[in-house]
């Protein structure tokens, strides 16, 4: 192999704006996790009396109380499954619309996008909880307030899943469509619709997993669902019940989980 | 033969093409039922809606203007930045050794399945409730917020990467095994390239995710701008609560904006 | 002495059903060696047994010293980055560039952080530079693999298996996925990279033409045994017959 006249070549694997900008990035990466670490306030007795304080709460755990079910776990948890369905239809009712609004190839009014993207940041930007305590505000504590603190809550991924799906959809068939003098309503029928389908069953069942488990926290602030008798568990510092309710949490979420996957390799 | 001569001689119905399905009409109409009995039990009822209206729009107006001149808005945003840091980072960093643990296409089944256990785990309870348990083991404050947020971020970045690895072509870690790799240089250089696109996206959902969650785990104690939320919201202080809710929102817009730019840099 | 030293081989995928019956041959130190024979016969499983990508059952395989069939851990990785391998899909890491697929062969040297800095030897650095350019590829070293054509990414695999200098190359199948002009380019890459190089080849192929074009030595086996080895020029259509079976794929 005679290459002795080949020139020592440079290898360049970024080019220099590329490392720029990666130095740059990790470098503020580096100053925001220090000036994290530094400011933070950690008592250290806090830290060290952990380990202790998990081993007396786990003691205080057992036995499972388990005669405490029927009475108060099971009617929450039927009450929970019920807010999460009714959230999870209420959020798609009000979602898609909003992700359609959003989507520049489907309403092509600039203003509109950014008013329908503002509303779509704002409700994902508000957690379910604090939505939750508008509610109980409002409509009085029960899981009328939690189920819409879901709703509205979910209004910003769904519609933002949905808004992507439709500006990721095929032009051509739009265009057809429009060429036959279809009115945006039947584009929006006929054209996208059909597109962003596996979406709507993905998201579906994605929000719906999400919900079932939101809707068990919110009970915290009043909004009804199975957090309401956790609530009360731990304001009577009842921890044989907490462990039970927090065993339901589990093998309720792992049921949903597995039917939605079960689901999934069906519909999509 | 004309259209219209062939139109008539046919003698397909509407029905040959756009029969409804018996199914399909009966999921739907289960579905309304299901909406009407829900809305029932959950007490939906037309004179409650009005007179919940009603409070919403007292609500509104109660939040104009938005205050955010008390002094406790900026320590509290600055803490839920912190525990939003700090728990990406820390659950990030504990998420990709779990993750490739837990891929059964590259582990022994015991191994996975124990690792894919953990993961489930960390995702079963929702944050707040990780929260509460940790404010009873290391008291009030951050630190609970962030061991919380933590849980939160091993369980989702956990299970999406190690679905994101589990789908990976074998051809391609075949051939730099047969390099005589090491293990781990078989990750860099099989497992990686393959995953680092779709990892760089989970990492600024989860991200995202727990930014927001910061602003919550507050309300059980465990730091952040929830707490003072959740007490000005007690004290009926509706403006203030009304600026510290613009101050959310503007801080994910803020993370979202970031967000992209960071995408672009490293795909 | 030669290269590699297969003693009584047998593989066995479903116990009592072996797939390799019985194998025992010596790759001698330069040359292509050419195996052929109907699919099912057990060549893929022969040129992955010697790497070890598959365990074999039962039997030898000696190379540099060693029993590559009792090695396993740090030992049996050594051994490997001897040996350098073509695959019928080529392989690359499609996410990496064209250059860093090629420096790939060195990471059986390299510990992991280097590894992951890219903190290659200059010497490296070269030695994939040059090779990339006696395969045609020079201007194509940053390209990511996946934008190359199939003939173009299975030089790329021919560069990065010399890169490891080894001392002995596999292929399996290299040209199985390419079309006929590609395929004889690539059997002429192998052949003068080798050859310049010094590096013997054992190359599993189904196209018997190129296999006796190219090869010195060809090994025939059916049912999972040798049935034929020796000179290109012996292989008459009764030694195909035997291999393959019927008649009518050889009235061409």
């Amino acid at each position: 192999m005679t290459t002795a006249t080949l020139e020592m070549q440079r290898w360049i694997r970024f080019t220099p704006l590329q490392r720029l900008s990666r130095f740059a990035v990790f470098f503020a990466m580096a100053a925001a996790i220090a000036w994290a670490l530094k400011t933070i306030e950690i008592i250290p007795e806090f830290l060290y009396d952990a380990p202790e304080q998990v081993v007396d709460m786990a003691t205080r755990m057992w036995p499972i109380d388990w005669d405490h079910f029927w009475p108060a776990v099971w009617p929450a948890l039927v009450e929970t499954m019920h807010m999460s369905a009714m959230a999870t239809i209420l959020g798609l009712m009000m979602g898609i619309p909003v992700g359609f609004l959003a989507a520049r190839n489907a309403t092509p009014f600039l203003w509109v996008n950014l008013i329908a993207k503002f509303i779509l940041v704002a409700t994902r930007s508000i957690s379910t909880l604090i939505w939750a305590l508008f509610f109980v505000a409002m409509f009085g504590p029960g899981p009328l307030a939690g189920a819409l603190a879901i709703a509205f809550h979910s209004i910003g991924f769904i519609g933002k899943m949905f808004s992507e799906a439709v500006e990721e959809s095929n032009k051509g068939s739009i265009e057809a469509l429009q060429a036959t003098g279809a009115t945006r309503m039947q584009q929006i029928i006929m054209g996208y619709w059909p597109q962003v389908l596996p979406t709507f069953w993905s998201v579906a069942l994605f929000r719906w997993d999400i919900n079932v488990r939101e809707s068990a926290v919110l009970g915290l602030v009043g909004a009804g669902g199975i957090g309401m008798a956790l609530n009360a568990a731990i304001d009577l510092i009842q921890w044989q019940r907490v462990a039970l309710i927090l065993l339901t949490i589990f093998i309720v979420v792992i049921l949903i989980e597995t039917i939605v996957t079960q689901i999934r390799k069906k519909v999509i | 033969m004309s259209v219209a001569s062939l139109a008539e001689k046919s003698d397909v119905t509407r029905s040959d093409f756009f029969a409804p399905s018996l199914k399909k009409r009966l999921a739907y109409v289960a579905v309304f039922a299901y909406l009407v009995y829900a809305a029932a039990t959950l007490g939906l009822s037309l004179d409650r809606i009005e007179k919940g209206v009603g409070y919403g729009v007292r609500f509104l107006a109660g939040f104009f203007p938005p205050n955010f001149t008390e002094t406790d808005i900026i320590p509290g945003l600055l803490e839920s930045l912190q525990i939003a840091f700090l728990s990406s980072l820390i659950g990030t960093a504990l998420a990709i050794p779990i993750a490739i643990l837990a891929a059964r296409n590259l582990m022994p089944p015991w191994v996975s399945w124990l690792a894919r256990l953990l993961i489930i785990f960390c995702r079963s309870f929702h944050p707040v409730i990780v929260a509460i348990i940790a404010v009873k083991a290391v008291g009030f404050g951050a630190l609970a917020g962030i061991i919380a947020l933590t849980f939160a971020s091993i369980g989702f970045v956990g299970k999406l990467l190690s679905e994101a690895i589990e789908e990976i072509s074998k051809k391609q870690i075949e051939a730099v095994r047969a390099t005589g790799a090491s293990f781990m240089n078989v990750i860099a250089y099989g497992v990686v390239p393959q995953v680092m696109n779709r990892f760089i996206g989970f990492v600024a959902y989860e991200t995202d995710s727990n930014l927001r969650n910061s602003t919550m785990v507050g309300v059980v104690g465990a730091g952040g701008i929830g707490g003072t939320l959740f007490s000005a919201f007690q004290r009926f202080d509706y403006n203030f609560v009304a600026g510290i809710i613009i101050c959310i929102i503007g801080l994910v817009m803020i993370g979202e904006v970031l967000q992209i730019y960071v995408k672009r840099v490293f795909r | 002495m030669s290269t590699l030293s297969i003693k009584h081989l047998v593989k066995e995928y479903v116990p009592g059903k072996p797939v390799l019956k019985d194998i025992s041959l010596d790759i001698e130190g330069r040359g292509i060696t050419a195996i052929i024979g109907p699919s099912g016969t057990g060549k893929s499983t022969l040129i992955r047994c010697v790497n070890r990508l598959i365990d074999p059952t039962a039997g030898e395989i000696l190379f540099e010293g060693q029993d590559l069939a009792k090695l396993s851990g740090q030992p049996l990785r050594e051994a490997r980055r001897r040996i350098g391998m073509v695959f019928q899909e080529y392989n690359l890491v499609e996410r990496l560039t064209v250059m860093e697929n090629v420096l790939s062969g060195r990471l059986g040297y390299m510990n992991a952080w280097s590894a992951w800095r890219r903190k290659f030897d200059e010497s490296d650095i070269q030695k994939a530079f040059a090779l990339l350019t006696r395969v045609g590829l020079a201007d194509f070293a940053n390209r990511r693999a996946d934008e190359l054509s199939g003939g173009q990414r299975q030089r790329v695999g021919i560069a990065r298996a010399v890169m490891q200098s080894p001392g002995l190359l596999l292929a399996d199948e290299p040209t199985s996925s390419l079309d006929p002009k590609t395929s004889v380019e690539i059997m002429e890459v192998m052949r003068d990279l080798a050859a310049e190089n010094n590096i013997p080849v054992m190359i599993n192929i189904h196209q018997v033409d190129l296999g006796k074009r190219y090869a010195q030595r060809v090994i025939g086996m059916s049912g999972g045994l040798v049935v034929y080895d020796g000179a290109p020029d012996g292989l008459d259509a009764d030694i195909l017959k035997t291999i393959y079976g019927g008649q009518d794929w050889l009235a061409t």
